[in-house]
């Protein structure tokens, strides 16, 4: 059996010079330091968004995207599809525990510094991908027609219509009309099942590519040449493997104690349900419009307060090229702002859901 | 029979007479300068529907208001009537709004039947016999300031009709003569009709005009009661004709609907008003032992147990529906069962126990295949804890192994 598979391995290796991977692998290293549990979180993210493939993939057998069907093919999944209620409920709590990793991913690569030289480009990349997630997030949402979903995303349309000059375009272009309507459903979808895992793949391919070619960052407080490293395969593999597995547990009680509500169908004519949030998500950006005054310094607050975050996702991006190396001893301007970014976020997220 | 189109005749120059721009009218502008009480016209004026339509004082008080002297203005010669009499108002009014030509122009829908509709009621004809107690168009309407019906301020606005014939039907002194009860206001505010209508503001619900008639208001005869209560509830009407109940009423001079409901307090129906128990309505007529008391009897107990299935599924149902479990379709299917259970309390008024048991029957089956859904549904929901429980165990062995492994990887 043995010998089978080595002849295999050879065949294989003729034609695609597969042991140079296998090489690169085993030669793989991981820094040690009483920060490494942070590298977990990219391996977590990663995990977590091939669970959102495979489900996924598994709810296009059923699902159909058109107002008429949408939600009464999800309701068919939820339950006449064996397991059907399981594939849907992890698909859609997979999906908050990924952008959730994926945050955490983000915020301990900033807090860390792990976007220095030479890995500027992998910062850059993964900022993209986190805004992806944001994307897939946003347009799965509508997929089950529900009544909460249908004016969720008529309010954050609504927020995108706003942005000046091109705001009018991206409106009509997310909805495929004037209004959210069936249109808009199918649009959702195109992007949630083609366009963005197009992009993603994309994206994903060069960031992976980038953490191969470079290797683990180490903190700056922490000599790479000193620091011990453990093995990739099987070490740091191992670790990975209990935190998925630990991640497949949490996924399995949500799914079955906590499983995914489908909600009312959405009626266009209805009016909107009291007390209407998006996903916690975006929770954060949707309470400061709620609270910034409708007229700051004779502008329009809310086009204003839309106009910062953009300028604070493209500051996000561009952090590697911004940020400056501290001083000797000291730990500089970035933890404080990512601090106080991180208790905004937490803070306007929880006087959301307080109210 | 010709006496009221004589004075129609009469008046009519009145309403001929075209009405000048209110600012150059010698009334306002006059009753404005005497101050209080006697503006009291001119300011009531402003939102007057008939002022609003381009008419003013001289319409209904005659006069000429073109001139600037009050005795020229004010001269009985050119028809100036300081207040017409109350049996002359009705004739005033009817002047124009029996006056299909003239009531076009302002709204080719109007009514112009309101004068003939009058002579008919109870209002009318006393009028007519000379008694001038009894409302007149103005009583109800306003003078002064008349507004729109459908202007929620109007006296006329139908939630406020209650409150405007009680005004005088409330008043015992002023009912004293005529032997009628003056409980009917404070009756009907306790009603479903009232309560629907001046609570919750729906003006679909009836008010006195309603069931009364307004410009022809008279007490419904007891022929006609089932009649007036089925312009809105027509199939417990339809019911109540082919019911055995028409012919006993009718015989015995009972008041058809009112007999059970009452007629200005009706209650809201229940289920306590069905069957032999004290609250019942049933037993004041049909003794114990008599087939009418055993057919409450059979009716009471059908609606009963159908209500009693449909809110055990739904308590099942809700059951599994918190705690997470996908079971939106058997709660649809479950309204219909309610459905069927709304028809039977409907029909109950065919009082036929054998006609009931169709649509009790379809309610039941409804019923039964909710409470099997929600059994099913607590049934998978027992299945998934298990399988999660099981599911559970050898991830967490799984997990156990790795860090063995990890530890042994670790000392070696």
């Amino acid at each position: 059996m043995m010998a089978r598979l080595l002849k295999w391995g050879d065949w294989l290796e003729e034609r695609l010079g597969w042991r140079a991977a296998q090489e690169l692998i085993e030669h793989k290293e991981v820094p040690v330091h009483r920060h490494t549990i942070w590298y977990y979180f990219g391996g977590m993210t990663l995990f977590l968004f091939a669970i959102q493939v495979c489900t996924g993939i598994m709810l296009l057998l059923y699902y159909r995207p058109s107002a008429e069907t949408a939600f009464e093919s999800v309701q068919f999944i939820m339950t006449e599809v064996q397991f059907g209620w399981l594939i849907r409920s992890i698909h859609s709590w997979a999906a908050n525990l990924m952008i959730g990793a994926a945050f955490v991913h983000m915020f301990s690569a900033l807090f860390l510094r792990s976007f220095r030289r030479p890995r500027e480009l992998t910062w850059v990349t993964g900022a993209f991908l986190l805004f992806l997630s944001l994307c897939f997030g946003f347009s799965g949402y509508l997929l089950p027609w529900n009544k909460l979903a249908f004016f969720a995303t008529k309010v954050g349309t609504d927020i995108a219509g706003v942005v000046p000059l091109v705001g009018p375009f991206m409106l009509r272009f997310l909805r495929g009309g004037d209004e959210v309507t069936g249109a808009t459903l199918t649009r959702f979808f195109g992007f949630h099942v083609a366009i963005l895992p197009a992009i993603a793949t994309v994206f994903l391919s060069v960031h992976l590519y980038l953490v191969q070619k470079h290797g683990m960052s180490s903190p700056p407080f922490v000599d790479p040449d000193k620091a011990p490293k453990m093995k990739f395969i099987p070490d740091f593999l191992m670790r990975d493997l209990v935190g998925w597995l630990a991640a497949v547990t949490v996924l399995a009680v949500l799914a079955a104690i906590f499983p995914w509500e489908l909600g009312e169908k959405a009626d266009p004519f209805a009016p909107a349900p009291a007390g209407i949030k998006p996903e916690w998500y975006f929770v954060y950006m949707f309470q400061t419009l709620k609270y910034i005054p409708s007229k700051i310094f004779g502008m329009d607050g809310e086009i204003l307060g839309i106009m910062s975050f953009g300028l604070l996702g493209l500051l996000l991006v561009i952090t590697p090229f911004i940020s400056s190396e501290p001083r000797r001893g000291r730990r500089g301007l970035l933890p404080i702002v990512g601090i106080l970014v991180l208790v905004y976020i937490i803070v306007l997220s929880a006087l959301a859901y307080r109210t | 029979m010709w006496q009221p189109l004589l004075l129609i005749i009469l008046i009519s120059p009145v309403q001929a007479q075209a009405a000048p721009k209110a600012a150059q009218s010698t009334c306002i502008r006059c009753h404005t300068d005497l101050g209080n009480p006697f503006d009291a016209p001119v300011k009531a004026s402003a939102q007057d529907i008939h002022f609003q339509n381009g008419l003013s004082c001289n319409s209904c008080h005659g006069g000429d208001p073109t001139r600037d002297k009050p005795e020229e203005a004010m001269n009985p010669a050119k028809g100036f009537v300081r207040q017409p009499a109350r049996k002359q108002v009705v004739t005033l009014c009817a002047s124009c709004h029996s006056n299909p030509d003239y009531m076009r122009k302002y709204n080719p829908q109007a009514r112009v039947d309101q004068y003939s509709e009058y002579l008919t009621s109870v209002h009318g004809k006393k009028l007519q016999t000379g008694d001038p107690n009894v409302a007149i168009c103005i009583d109800c309407h306003g003078h002064h300031g008349i507004l729109a019906a459908k202007n929620p301020n109007s006296s006329v606005y139908a939630p406020n009709v209650a409150a405007t014939c009680g005004r005088c039907h409330s008043d015992p002194q002023r009912m004293k003569s005529y032997g009628i009860p003056t409980d009917q206001q404070e009756l009907y505010t306790k009603s479903v009709h009232g309560e629907a209508l001046m609570k919750n503001r729906d003006l679909a619900a009836p008010t006195c005009n309603s069931c009364h008639g307004n410009h022809g208001a008279t007490p419904p005869g007891v022929d006609s009661v089932a009649n007036v209560c089925g312009q809105c509830h027509v199939m417990q009407w339809d019911l109540f004709n082919q019911s055995p109940h028409r012919k006993a009423f009718e015989d015995r001079q009972l008041k058809g609907c009112v007999t059970c409901h009452q007629n200005h307090e009706v209650v809201q129906p229940s289920d306590a008003m069905l069957g032999a128990e004290d609250s019942a309505t049933c037993p004041i007529c049909h003794e114990k032992g008599s087939a009418g008391y055993a057919a409450a009897q059979e009716m009471k107990s059908a609606i009963v147990g159908l209500q009693g299935r449909l809110n055990s599924s739904s308590q099942l149902l809700e059951g599994a529906q918190r705690a997470g479990m996908e079971v939106s379709r058997p709660i649809y299917q479950l309204a219909e069962g309610r459905d069927r259970l709304v028809l039977a309390r409907v029909q109950i008024h065919r009082f036929n126990p054998a006609m009931l048991k169709k649509t009790i029957m379809e309610g039941d089956s409804i019923a039964g295949a909710s409470e099997q859904s929600g059994m099913q549904a607590l049934a998978d929901l027992a299945y998934r804890r298990k399988g999660l429980a099981v599911s559970a165990v050898i991830l967490l062995c799984m997990i156990g192994l790795l860090l063995l492994k990890i530890r042994r990887l670790k000392s070696s």
